[in-house]
């Protein structure tokens, strides 16, 4: 019967999918969780210690720093990202720096202004200025595009600016990536943005805050203001697992510095 | 020997019946969740501020849910009044002034509408209709309550448009054949008649329709612009689906935005079983006829 | 004027049905276009690498897979059992008009509240981690209902004759149904499942929070309880996280050949159910 030849057809598969799936297999995971801003650092230096050591998995989870805080201190991960420091508030866990982040204020490439003072930026995302041609650029009524309320970003941007809950957000997003792509095909809009992520992407570039850059070298010596620590998060003593200590000592080493500046953050170590 | 087939007889039995009951278990679960889980934050923030206040700020602690309820109700309204006459124009072509080939093909495209998943409705809305709203109407981003409206008529039209149609065809010819006798020409019929005689399973299909608008996600997640304001039509809004879907990544475990989140759940729930009750009087409305 | 609104509506039908064909054809064409060409071998064989900046979706693919096998094995013997209760067994109305008040409440419910509930008692309740298999049972609950009326309408079409003559032959109800009625109920638990696995490859909101959004490359057993995305979130990750609209395209065309082969696989099956038994 036709049918039957169906279901032996499925089954047939199940197993082949099975027996290729299997190959590899994994001892050791390591659950990392929180910061979108760090995904590209924390995905480049899993990547290779996975290649260097194939019994280890590595998995993160793009939650947000707020969360990624809450889940180390209730065990779901083993080790938390955080693109901001640790509150005081936040207490039985240690932070450990593991580099340093600019936050890139993005424009549209094709907007004419390039360069904006941090009392303009204030301005514009509490919404005090609401039009480019007020910045010398063209008439466009500007669009703010910020982070939602737990991320890391939004802090560092938040702080550093002296907009804390002052933001009036045209659309709030929920990953660095968005933002990005929000501003590249949005010519009015203003956004916020890791500087790992920002770099090599066409349809937005970074505005000069102060007159000065957003590059490696200007957030490691401190001209350039917009920055932040990316933050490593592991519950007070506590002990790691085996396979998560030793990733966590292979990403906090100097070994790793020249992984973490390819991932375009500012390496610590 | 009968004693054996007895017992595996019996055994075989209590399975079909644990397994038949699964779905009730699942509801009953489903149900009892998202009441135990909804509860608290509502007891917390108070019913009346939590359904009625118009201020969404999770980092402030405020919760009132007002601007999300608005939203998704101005969301399906809108999404029915355009898909409803689209709709019930293609099911009467479908189910009476079709020529047969043409109804196969007509009947495939509605089928494959329905099949496409949300997130392909939201890929497409994003990159093509997002752009376009902005474009035409001059605006700082096109990701707004239209573009939602728009996204969520084309994903209920498969259902308007089949059901309807079912319904239009169960219509007994004699009514129609009645009034052709009488004078009327075919439309005529066709709009006064049967339209009106399969109402219950047309306003079935509304129902439906509005049912999965109500509960769609992912599609307008992408188009809407997520910001918790009050609704209006060119400004970026958040539904009672987008709202959950939108803080539950970051929200920590225990706290009150979590449960608040859950609360959000509860009272979609509520809408839901409300609209299903609406459907089910409908319909046993209409075959009691 | 009559003449009028005849043909205001006459036009305004054929408009209607055009407009929704263009709809699918403007939907289907647009994916095609900007998707296809981005369908790389690479990116079909390969996992995302940050190292060398690729992207690969092989780890969803997978993923998709898994959470069908996961999904199906689990909700088959359920399904079926529930509707060869309500057709073989069930004796007293009430309980067959709970089930299937039941069932009906279940499809109507949005895969929002299935994933909120599925995380609230797979990963939090019951300790599952996020993945597949918190994943697979959340699904479970939603693809429950289809099996069940499909198995039920087949069932149904099994003529009295057989049970009556199995009965008369001395056999069981259990043997009967296992070796006369199911055998003959295939087709309709066929289509059951191809529906099932269609609308499984197509859920998004329901996954979430319970598979998760993990991109890596995993075996079976660890995807179980590791968060792995399918091939619908990772769509909604590489395009609303990432802005990588052609990776999203490429995916989405991958889904829609899925979707429309599982769909016109399920209905010529279910033609041929009706041709059976109207022949």
């Amino acid at each position: 019967m036709k049918a039957k030849n169906i279901v032996t057809l499925f089954f047939a598969l199940l197993a082949v999918v099975a027996l290729i799936s299997s190959c590899g297999g994994v001892q050791g995971n390591v659950a990392t969780n929180g910061s979108t801003s760090m995904e590209k650092v924390i995905g480049v230096l899993s990547e290779q210690f996975m290649n260097d050591n194939p019994n280890v998995n590595i998995t993160y989870d793009p939650t947000g720093s707020g969360t990624g805080i809450e889940a180390v201190k209730n065990g779901t991960c083993d080790i938390g990202l955080a693109s901001r420091a640790l509150k005081s508030s936040e207490t039985g866990l240690v932070g450990t720096v593991l580099a340093l982040d600019g936050i890139a204020i993005i424009v549209n490439k094709d907007l004419s202004v390039g360069d904006l003072t941090v009392q303009n930026i204030s301005d514009i995302f509490t919404g005090k200025i609401t039009n480019w041609k007020d910045l010398g650029g063209e008439d466009l009524e500007i669009s703010c595009i910020g982070r939602e309320a737990g991320s890391g970003t939004r802090d560092g941007f938040e702080s550093v600016t002296e907009t804390k809950d002052a933001c009036i957000l045209a659309q709030e997003l929920t990953s660095t990536g968005a933002v990005i792509s929000a501003v590249g095909s949005n010519k009015n809009a203003i956004g916020y943005a890791s500087l790992s992520a920002v770099e090599g992407q066409d349809a937005i570039k970074a505005v000069k805050v102060d007159g000065v850059d957003c590059s490696e070298a200007t957030v490691r010596d401190g001209t350039y203001k917009i920055q932040r620590p990316f933050t490593l998060v592991t519950r007070e003593g506590e002990e790691l697992s085996a396979a998560a200590k030793a990733f966590f000592d292979y990403i906090t080493s100097s070994v790793a510095n020249d992984l973490i500046r390819q991932a375009g953050a500012v390496p610590v170590a | 020997m009968k004693n054996h087939k007895g017992t595996v007889e019996y055994f075989f039995r209590l399975i079909f019946l644990i397994c038949g009951i699964a779905a009730v278990f699942c509801v009953l679960a489903i149900s009892v969740y998202l009441l135990i889980s909804g509860i608290p934050a509502i007891r917390e923030i108070g019913l009346k501020d939590f359904l009625f206040g118009p201020v969404w700020k999770s980092e402030r602690n405020q919760f009132g849910i007002l601007p999300f309820i608005l939203t998704s109700i101005y969301g399906t309204a809108g999404a029915v009044i355009l898909g409803v006459p689209l709709g019930i124009l293609t099911a009467v072509f479908l189910a009476k002034a079709a020529p047969p080939r043409i109804a196969e093909i007509i009947h495939t495209c509605v089928e494959l509408l329905a099949g496409i998943p949300s997130v392909v409705y939201g890929l497409t809305g994003m990159t093509v209709l997002v752009p376009f709203i902005q474009k035409i109407f001059n605006l700082s981003s096109g990701a707004c309550l239209l573009s939602a409206i728009l996204v969520l008529t084309v994903m209920i039209l498969p259902y308007i448009i089949s059901v309807s149609e079912t319904a239009l065809r169960a219509v007994p010819k004699e009514y129609e054949e009645a009034s052709l006798a009488l004078g009327a020409t075919k439309t005529e019929t066709w709009f006064k008649i049967s339209i009106r005689a399969a109402r219950s399973g047309i306003i079935a299909s509304i129902i439906q329709g509005v049912g999965r608008a109500i509960g769609e996600a992912m599609a307008i997640i992408m188009v809407s612009g997520n910001v918790a304001n009050m609704p209006s039509i060119f400004g970026s809004v958040r539904f009672l689906t987008t709202a959950i879907v939108s803080e539950m990544s970051y929200a920590a475990y225990g706290s009150l935005q979590r449960n608040a989140l859950f609360s959000i759940g509860l009272v979609l729930f509520l809408f839901i079983m409300l609209i299903n009750g609406l459907l089910r009087l409908v319909s046993e409305r209409g075959s009691n006829k | 004027m009559r003449k009028f609104k005849e043909f205001i509506l006459n036009t305004g039908m054929r408009l209607a049905a055009l407009i929704t064909c263009g709809l699918l054809a403007f939907i289907i064409g647009n994916i095609l276009l900007r998707g296809v060409r981005y369908i790389t071998p690479q990116l079909l064989t390969t996992q995302t690498s940050y190292l060398n900046d690729t992207i690969g979706i092989l780890p969803n693919i997978l993923n998709t897979i898994y959470i069908i096998i996961v999904t199906m094995i689990i909700v088959l013997p359920i399904g079926i059992g529930a509707a060869v209760y309500l057709t073989e067994y069930a004796s007293n109305r009430y309980i067959v008009s709970i089930i299937s008040f039941a069932t009906e409440t279940l499809t109507g419910i949005p895969s929002i509240l299935f994933g909120l509930v599925g995380m609230l008692f797979f990963t939090q309740l019951m300790g599952l981690k996020q993945g597949i298999l918190a994943g697979g049972l959340t699904l479970v609950m939603m693809v429950l209902p289809t099996i069940v009326a499909n198995t039920r309408e087949s069932l149904l079409t099994v003529p009295n004759s057989y049970r009556e003559g199995a009965l008369a032959l001395g056999s069981g109800k259990w043997h009967m149904i296992r070796t006369v009625v199911l055998p003959n109920a295939l087709d309709g638990i066929l289509t059951g499942c191809i529906l099932s696995i269609g609308r499984i490859t197509g859920e998004s909101a329901a996954l979430l929070f319970t598979a998760g959004f993990g991109l890596r490359l995993l075996s079976f057993f660890n995807a179980l309880q590791s968060s792995s995305a399918t091939l619908t979130v990772a769509l909604y990750i590489y395009a609303n996280e990432h802005g990588n609209f052609n990776v999203s395209y490429a995916i989405a065309v991958v889904l829609m050949l899925i979707t429309l082969l599982l769909n016109l696989s399920a209905a010529r099956i279910t033609r041929k159910i009706k041709d059976r038994r109207n022949g």
